[in-house]
């Protein structure tokens, strides 16, 4: 495996949101985060992956001035985290992983709220409110208590509470988390539809799908360290360029099946975590249709298979599965 | 498959997105004036949203009341009205001084619901949050302090100090529990749980309320516990609420109830703010 490394991208200081080195949080003798660095370009999305635990939210928290950084600096549209926080706050907003929203309160009471703390005047609130409730497609709700909201409808309302007035940079802490198909896609175009009037997203999710979906770059975060990070290509094309995955139908053959690909085609195989499947990484289709004749010739019944590029969820058990086993590397070395 | 419907919908939906995520405008940040009282809204529309809360400043007064005048009353004044004109300025004291524990449980349950960190990241002058919803703790603080004396006057009780005494006492007891309030918002930033917080709150207010005078004169308690009870700032108000209420207000006593007051305030505020600003 190789850490992604891009030298292509290299921007002017005055094209990043986020400038952060060697960040560190440490909680009693946990280090939550340890040593991050990272680059975000305005105007994209920028998606941090990693699971639960991983340092995700302690990152942001960091960067959104709730929590003080223990070691390393950052600059948030060049302005200096320590030092202009509340520069910083004028141009940042932030959804948490829990509805931050009174749930006692109507969601127009909600929006008018962060309108007034916004510094809109009371009539100007009730306008914009009203037209984010309407765009956000909750003006039928308007008069309910955000408490009696579906899971979707809260997000929504926490997202368009994010964005009364538009910030330059949003966090969103798992904006998708326990949403239907439905309720997910809506958030997501909600979050195309910012990121196409200017806005930069600094997203974590922990599903690999909403990442690929989503981000123009991404971090993959294990143990408070950024163990790889690149577009979403780059990310897959690290683990190899092309996998086939096979699922077998009895559990009992698959260890012969992996003895005969390793043998016969010389390739990697990985057993995945079911007892039926496993991967392998084959370049080139030939070697596909070989590995299926072999199969059949030694009277393994396949059930499923599918060829191409791996899938984040590979690229992910690849990166974190080897992580502890990988000796150092120099750019993410604790500074 | 996307219906047809549905794509016309979509697209209707993105345009609307688009529209009001783009005409934004970024007016200036909030006065701290308008701020304030734009948590002071907040307050006041979650007592319109969850009117249970009213619970402790109506029902509580009431039932405070009622026990304590007919259950000592004839043991400790000879009569429930005798005893009601000493009992009621101090058992309005220990209600409202009782009541301040609940400012921390709604900051506290501010944090846990992650609503905390929102207002924490908006560009406002963030003691504003707290003030805010102080001020309207005030107001119910003085809900409960009308409905005890009411119904206080409905059952005998008669101040010598008149309309003026009764207001200047009222007076006394906000500025008091105002600066009271601080400790709790001190405590529910630091206590992880609403339970746990009850509880302190519990232990320290409930020997305090009454090893006071609020019940009883001191001159009848043995002396090492008389000289608690006289240092008590729950006795110190209960003393000055009397007086007011009687027409035997003294300059001295107002100033202790001040000097009790600045106190409070000067210590715990500054930590509040400062753990409101730093909170992990």
């Amino acid at each position: 495996m190789s850490r992604v490394v891009n030298a292509s991208y290299q921007a002017d200081a005055t094209d990043w949101a986020i400038e952060a080195k060697g960040l560190v949080k440490i909680f009693g003798k946990h280090r939550a985060v340890d040593g991050v660095d990272l680059t975000v370009r305005k105007g994209t999305v920028y998606g941090f992956l990693g699971p639960n635990g991983a340092g995700k939210t302690t990152t942001i928290r960091v960067l959104a001035t709730l929590l003080k950084p223990d070691g390393g600096s950052a600059e948030i549209f060049g302005h200096d985290l320590s030092k202009e926080g509340d520069e910083i706050r004028s141009r940042i907003s932030l959804t948490g992983q829990y509805a931050s929203i009174d749930e006692d309160l109507t969601g127009m009471e909600n929006l008018v709220m962060m309108g007034r703390l916004m510094g809109y005047g009371r009539a100007a609130a009730k306008v914009r409110a009203a037209e984010l409730l309407k765009a956000f497609g909750l003006q039928d709700a308007a008069k309910r208590q955000v408490k009696n909201y579906s899971g979707g409808m809260r997000r929504r309302i926490d997202i368009a509470a994010s964005i009364v007035v538009t910030p330059e940079l949003l966090f969103l802490d798992e904006p998708t988390a326990g949403l239907d198909p439905r309720s997910r896609n809506q958030v997501w175009d909600i979050i195309r539809a910012l990121v196409g009037s200017g806005t930069t997203v600094l997203l974590t999710t922990q599903y690999l799908e909403e990442a690929d979906q989503l981000a123009d770059r991404i971090a993959v975060i294990n143990q408070g360290k950024i163990i790889a990070e690149g577009t979403s290509s780059e990310l897959k094309a690290s683990v190899g360029t092309g996998t086939l995955s096979l699922q077998l139908v009895k559990a009992e053959e698959r260890s012969r099946a992996a003895e005969i690909l390793e043998d016969k085609l010389s390739v990697a195989v990985h057993l995945m975590p079911d007892s039926t499947s496993l991967t392998a990484q084959i370049n080139d289709s030939f070697l596909v249709a070989e590995a299926l004749s072999e199969l059949a010739k030694n009277q393994i019944a396949v059930s499923d298979f599918s060829f191409g590029r791996p899938s984040l969820d590979e690229v992910f058990l690849t990166l974190t599965g080897h992580a502890a086993s990988q000796e150092p590397q120099p750019e993410e070395g604790g500074s | 498959m996307t219906g047809y419907i549905e794509q016309r919908e979509k697209e209707a939906t993105e345009l609307r997105l688009n529209e009001s995520i783009a005409s934004s405008e970024r007016p200036k940040p909030p006065s701290a004036v308008a701020s304030t009282l734009t948590f002071a809204t907040r307050a006041l529309l979650r007592i319109k949203h969850v009117p249970e809360q009213m619970f402790d400043v109506t029902v509580f007064p009431v039932i405070f009341l009622l026990m304590f005048t007919y259950l000592f009353g004839g043991a400790i004044a000879g009569s429930t009205e005798e005893y009601l004109q000493f009992l009621l300025p101090g058992i309005l004291v220990m209600t409202v001084a009782q009541i301040t524990m609940y400012t921390g449980i709604d900051l506290n349950n501010d944090i846990r619901k992650g609503i905390f960190d929102r207002f924490r990241t908006l560009p406002i002058w963030l003691p504003s949050a707290l003030i805010g919803s102080l001020l309207v703790d005030v107001v119910r603080y003085s809900m409960a302090s009308v409905i005890m004396i009411t119904l206080g006057f409905a059952l005998g009780f008669r101040p010598e100090g008149g309309l003026m005494g009764v207001l200047g006492a009222i007076v006394l007891i906000l500025v008091f529990s105002f600066s009271l309030s601080w400790i709790w918002t001190v405590c529910g930033l630091i206590v992880r749980s609403e339970k746990a917080l009850m509880m302190i709150s519990f232990m320290v207010l409930f020997p305090l309320t009454f090893v006071s005078n609020v019940f009883v004169d001191p001159r009848t308690l043995p002396s090492w516990l008389e000289s608690f009870v006289d240092v008590n700032p729950i006795s110190i108000l209960a003393t000055a609420v009397r007086g007011a209420m009687h027409g035997t207000l003294t300059a001295q006593q107002v100033i202790w109830v001040l000097i009790v007051s600045v106190i409070m305030t000067a210590i715990f505020a500054p930590i509040t703010v400062y753990l409101y600003r730093n909170k992990k």
